[in-house]
């Protein structure tokens, strides 16, 4: 690897680090906003102008509250929980493809930090992990709360995951590539796979919000019931971080949404502009953007619109409605494709 | 029973129908009305700066009157504090030196008054039990503060001021109720 290309990819993953920490801090502030709008409320509006610094205020907060660990708990995996949920939510922005590639000096540079050749599975495997930042901080704290917390996260992560899978498998089938950045270039103009795979794309919707613990799937932080769940014991940053790696983990379920059903950075109606190569990226990583912005507000409507799951009917949902039907559409898409190929004659 | 409001909905325990049963359909219903609500007008009011109407016999912040020669009508006599329910108000009783004529109207004043206004309840009971017209509840808020000790507050914030622009009018909630009386 030449210098250049060295330099480029660290400052790029400093600012791929930089821009999902800002934008699941600013997540904090639109989720207030938001919910306060909604209830006909303005929300806050003290810190700054419009309430702008916020969520600083809460960071400062956040550090300055008492750390409690309480003295039944086991401290090292007490400790590991937050961590590992920080760790595996930053970890996922690696293979996503944020823009196309920028030509400096006669060389390209690819806007995405690393092509693995099998980016999905990547973002499974390490989202997977994150189930065990809940499962670690919930029987940690040695709190029946809390471990009930854990335990309904851990079952719902994995109910919903199967479904995933198989929206991603009738995807997968269709593009014929793993790599997220190929799958993004299939996407070119305005032939994004929502419009083939519109099924697929609502089963991957409905557990994206499963899999980021978000109501109507919040279960595993269920006030009403549980207290505050798997967090019931942690306190200042630790809980912070908890928070904190939620909202990163909306932010890069909105980028993967975004990538495999709604082009990623493709944008329609550009290519006969005539613009050149690098306005072309830097405009796509702009659409890209105001994708993501757009499911994170799916997100926080959906939050502030439907009230929480009852936990057998979250379990029939996933079970009984998410799996045959994700099921129904590898096979249809496997039919389709039989029948592209011509191996149908009617 | 009458409904308070127009939206009031029966509620019947019928099954689900297909459309219902999909979830979806509704699910789109319900974010279009948070939608909706997205764009209306927000009713908060932001105290500090913007204040709520209120009616005319509205009470709020107290003063201690001074009479048309500038004299503090207080006594001391503790009336308001024995009937206030909240036990809101302290004082302590001096007597006037010759000399001060001109400050306190009798022999007696109050050299301390304080009412905790985090504690008083603005129920107007000290109002109607002082014999000497000296505190009256206007309708001024109690202004915000930071800490607990900022909110005793004493005569240097319950006395209005001698020189006539400094008076403070408190026939407002008098002529309002002389006029729900009659």
């Amino acid at each position: 690897m030449e210098y250049s290309e060295l330099i480029f990819k660290i400052i790029f993953v400093i600012a791929v680090f930089a821009v999902s920490l800002l934008i699941a801090m600013y997540s904090t502030y639109a989720e207030r906003k938001i919910a306060a709008f909604m209830q006909d409320r303005i929300g806050p509006d003290r810190a700054g102008p419009f309430g702008i610094l916020q969520p600083l205020a809460d960071g400062v907060k956040m550090f300055m509250k008492e750390e409690i660990i309480p003295s039944h708990a086991d401290k090292a995996l007490f400790i590991l929980g937050p961590s590992l949920m920080m760790l595996t939510a930053c970890m996922t922005g690696v293979v996503i493809p944020w823009g196309n590639s920028l030509l400096i000096n006669g060389r390209e540079y690819i806007l995405q930090i690393t092509d693995v050749n099998i980016g999905i599975l990547y973002i499974f495997a390490v989202v997977s992990i994150g189930v065990y930042g809940i499962m670690i901080g919930g029987w940690a704290s040695n709190n029946k709360y809390s471990l009930l917390g854990a335990i309904r996260a851990s079952s719902q992560m994995i109910s919903y995951e199967l479904a995933m899978g198989m929206a991603i498998i009738a995807l997968v089938m269709m593009t014929g590539t793993l790599s997220l950045r190929e799958i993004v270039l299939q996407q070119h103009g305005a032939h994004w796979n929502v419009f083939y795979q519109p099924l697929g794309f609502l089963i991957f919707l409905v557990c994206a919000f499963a899999e980021t613990n978000r109501t109507p799937f919040d279960l595993p932080e269920c006030e009403t019931e549980l207290v505050g769940g798997y967090h019931t014991e942690y306190s200042s940053m630790k809980l912070g971080f908890y928070l904190f790696a939620e909202y990163i983990n909306m932010f890069i379920s909105s980028a993967v949404i975004a990538t495999l059903y709604f082009g990623g950075f493709n944008m329609p109606f550009v290519s006969g502009l005539g613009l050149s190569h690098n306005t072309l990226a830097i405009l796509g990583v702009v659409f890209f953007f105001a994708k993501i912005f757009f499911f994170i507000f799916l997100f926080m409507w959906v939050r502030w619109t439907i009230p929480r799951f009852r936990y057998d009917q979250l379990m029939n949902l996933g079970w009984k409605v998410m799996i045959p039907l994700s099921i129904v559409n590898v096979l249809l898409t496997g039919l389709v494709l039989l029948w592209r190929h011509g191996l149908f004659h009617f | 029973m009458q409904s308070l409001t127009n939206r009031s909905k029966v509620v019947v325990n019928k099954k689900m129908s297909f459309m219902e049963k999909l979830y979806l359909p509704e699910i789109a219903k319900g974010m279009m009305i948070t939608l909706k609500h997205l764009f209306k007008k927000k009713v908060t009011i932001k105290y500090p700066e913007q204040k709520r109407p209120v009616a005319p016999v509205w009470r709020g912040w107290h003063v201690l009157k001074r009479d048309e020669l500038g004299r503090e009508n207080c006594t001391a006599c503790g009336l308001c504090a024995v009937a206030c329910p909240a036990e809101a108000i302290t004082m302590t009783a001096a007597e006037r030196k010759p000399g001060e004529e001109n400050l306190y109207r009798e022999e007696k004043y109050a050299s301390v008054y304080e009412i905790n206004m985090l504690r008083c309840i603005f129920c107007g009971l000290c109002e109607e039990a002082c014999p000497k017209e000296a505190i009256f509840l206007t309708d001024r808020n109690v202004p915000v503060d930071l800490l607990r000790d900022d909110f005793i507050f004493g005569k240097d914030k319950l006395v209005e001021g001698i020189e006539p622009e400094k008076r403070i009018d408190v026939s407002v909630r008098a002529r309002a109720h002389r006029q729900i009386e009659s």
